[in-house]
């Protein structure tokens, strides 16, 4: 049985409480939080349904190390390489910061692939929530953008050359390929032009619409609620009772994954 | 719609042609018109009277207690909201003067960002020095800067051979190390003496290196493996064409190194070899075959 709070436990309670309670009766926000943390899921939702946090994780790792790598990296010809040289070996953590940045980029990508499958096999991408998923395809595809200009901007023989043949394989695409491979380019050669191109395209076009659709993301998550696994007795409808067991499972009644009798 | 097709045709004009411009310029204004035509259509058509029943109440009625009776303003027909034009009036304004203000801000930002990839492409011709430095029948690299301006980041190679005289004209081919697959340098298959790097200080201020080969057979490329003979004619592997080459001109007896060209198919060898030609293209991209029809147009090189 709770103990009842003596007058000053009361009163401190309430002072630290003021500046929460300050902001809510402002804008609402903190029931707006508690609402998005504490809203209600299917009971049988599993450690799959992990994969999408996980990847908005993988995202803001890469925005916050992204935006202090942008404090020491120089987007041009000259310098850029040394500058990635220099955040490597003489910044401090800077290995740790680049390092988690080169490898989050890896992760962020795979934790897509992952999320996108438990979606698919889940069947959760059906009506009500095919929006999302479209929204999910563009975030996919921004992401792989990502990835292909910011592999550009260590500014080695690697990356420069990787950009060359995926500029080039854009070019391929038939009537608009010569075009787009020039608007990539900023010209019809690879230039100084390129490289900062590539840069305010990674850091700051694309993580723009990634946060605009992630927002979008979520929302409909939220407005649509989490969708239950396939084999979920809830979903089903779980207050039907149980038919009564006369035969062979799978033959004259549903085994447990459906059968042949319906 | 028809709006937006109308100034994709002039922003794609302005790369491509006047012409164009004009037709875009066109379709924009009679879609522009239809479509202011359109939203004022609400408040330019005289609304239709209220019916008089219900704006002339019959007769004084006796005060009444604010909280009590009809409220003060009856409420509106159904009819009439609708087509009030005010508050059309407004909402068009908001949302015009919104869409005009954006794309006042939006049409020169995007225009800085796209337009310049398409503007003042060409580079100067490029000297290689006294052609005394290029032996009959010996193949060359040379590593030159197509813009000195630019620094490093604009350094090419093309393979050099002096093919003798033709009609009392010196004859080269010169060959762009850009594979015809996807862009990656083409290596030379033969000995590259470096040791006998011959370098030729040039009137544009560069200084080009020329390394000779020994006894080139072949042009190999070291991403996917294609493979050209030393006329650039594709033997193996995924390249769609030929190599490109360069054109030149001998001007005070210095070869100058002008503009590249795309290949479809070399016939015969040397100075008397028979070059299909094509305008320069991208790699990957067919410029003769069935599958040209898939790059009608190559934005300015």
């Amino acid at each position: 049985m709770p103990r009842k709070k003596s007058a000053r436990m009361q009163q401190l309670e309430t002072a630290m409480m003021y500046p929460v309670d300050w902001i809510e009766e402002r804008s609402g926000l903190i029931g707006g939080v508690r609402y998005f943390l504490f809203r209600k899921v299917p009971g049988d939702t599993n450690w799959f349904h992990t994969l999408g946090s996980a990847t908005l994780t993988a995202f803001l790792v890469q925005l916050i190390t992204g935006v202090i790598l942008a404090m020491y990296y120089k987007p041009s010809p000259d310098e850029a390489y040394e500058s990635i040289r220099h955040i490597t070996d003489d910044v401090t953590l800077g290995w740790l910061v680049r390092g988690m940045h080169r490898w989050g980029a890896s992760c962020f990508i795979i934790l897509m692939f992952f999320h996108m499958a438990r979606v698919f096999l889940f069947g959760a991408y059906k009506y009500p929530r095919e929006l999302n998923w479209i929204i999910g395809v563009l975030l996919l595809a921004l992401g792989m953008f990502e990835g292909f200009t910011g592999y550009l901007l260590p500014w080695d023989q690697t990356s420069y050359w990787a950009t060359v043949v995926g500029i080039n394989i854009n070019g391929t695409a038939p009537f608009l390929g010569p075009f787009i491979s020039s608007l990539l380019r900023g010209g019809s050669e690879i230039g100084p032009d390129t490289l900062a191109r590539f840069y305010s395209i990674h850091m700051l076009i694309l993580p723009g619409a990634i946060i605009g659709l992630i927002g979008l993301h979520l929302y409909l998550v939220i407005r649509l609620g989490v969708s239950s696994p396939p084999w979920s007795r809830d979903a089903a409808g779980a207050d039907r009772p149980e038919p009564e067991v006369t035969a062979r499972p799978g033959l004259t009644r549903p085994g447990p994954r459906g059968g042949i009798a319906r | 719609m028809g709006f937006a097709v109308g100034i994709v045709c002039i922003l794609v004009g302005l790369i491509v042609s006047w012409p164009a411009v004009a037709v875009g310029a066109a379709i924009t204004l009679i879609f522009g018109f239809l479509w202011v035509r359109d939203v004022t259509h609400g408040y330019r058509t005289v609304p239709e009277p209220p019916p008089a029943d219900a704006a002339a109440p019959a007769e004084p009625a006796p005060a009444i207690p604010a909280h009590k009776g009809p409220a003060a303003m009856p409420e509106p027909e159904p009819g009439e909201v609708a087509s009030y034009p005010r508050s059309k009036f407004l909402e068009g304004a908001t949302l015009g003067l919104g869409a005009v203000i954006g794309g006042i801000v939006t049409v020169p930002a995007v225009g800085f960002a796209v337009v310049p990839a398409f503007l003042d492409q060409g580079d100067d011709d490029i000297d290689l020095g006294p052609i005394s430095n290029f032996a009959e029948g010996q193949w060359l690299i040379a590593h030159f800067e197509l813009d000195p301006a630019d620094g490093g980041v604009s350094r090419r190679t093309a393979y050099i051979r002096y093919n003798g005289l033709l009609e009392n004209q010196p004859s080269f081919t010169i060959v762009s190390n850009r594979c015809a697959h996807l862009g990656c340098p083409v290596q030379p298959g033969g000995l590259v003496q470096t040791d006998k790097t011959k370098d030729a200080k040039t009137s544009g201020g560069q200084d080009i290196q020329l390394i000779p080969i020994l006894g080139l057979s072949s042009f190999t490329c070291p991403c996917h493996g294609g493979s050209y003979d030393d006329e650039g004619n594709r033997t193996a592997g995924p390249p769609v064409r030929a190599l490109d080459r360069y054109s030149y001109s001998i001007r005070n007896g210095r070869l100058f190194l002008g503009g590249a060209f795309s290949v479809g198919r070399v016939e015969g060898k040397g100075a008397n070899a028979r070059i299909s030609k094509y305008n320069l293209a991208g790699p990957g991209q067919h410029v003769d075959g069935p599958e040209q029809w898939f790059y009608p147009m190559q934005p300015p090189h």
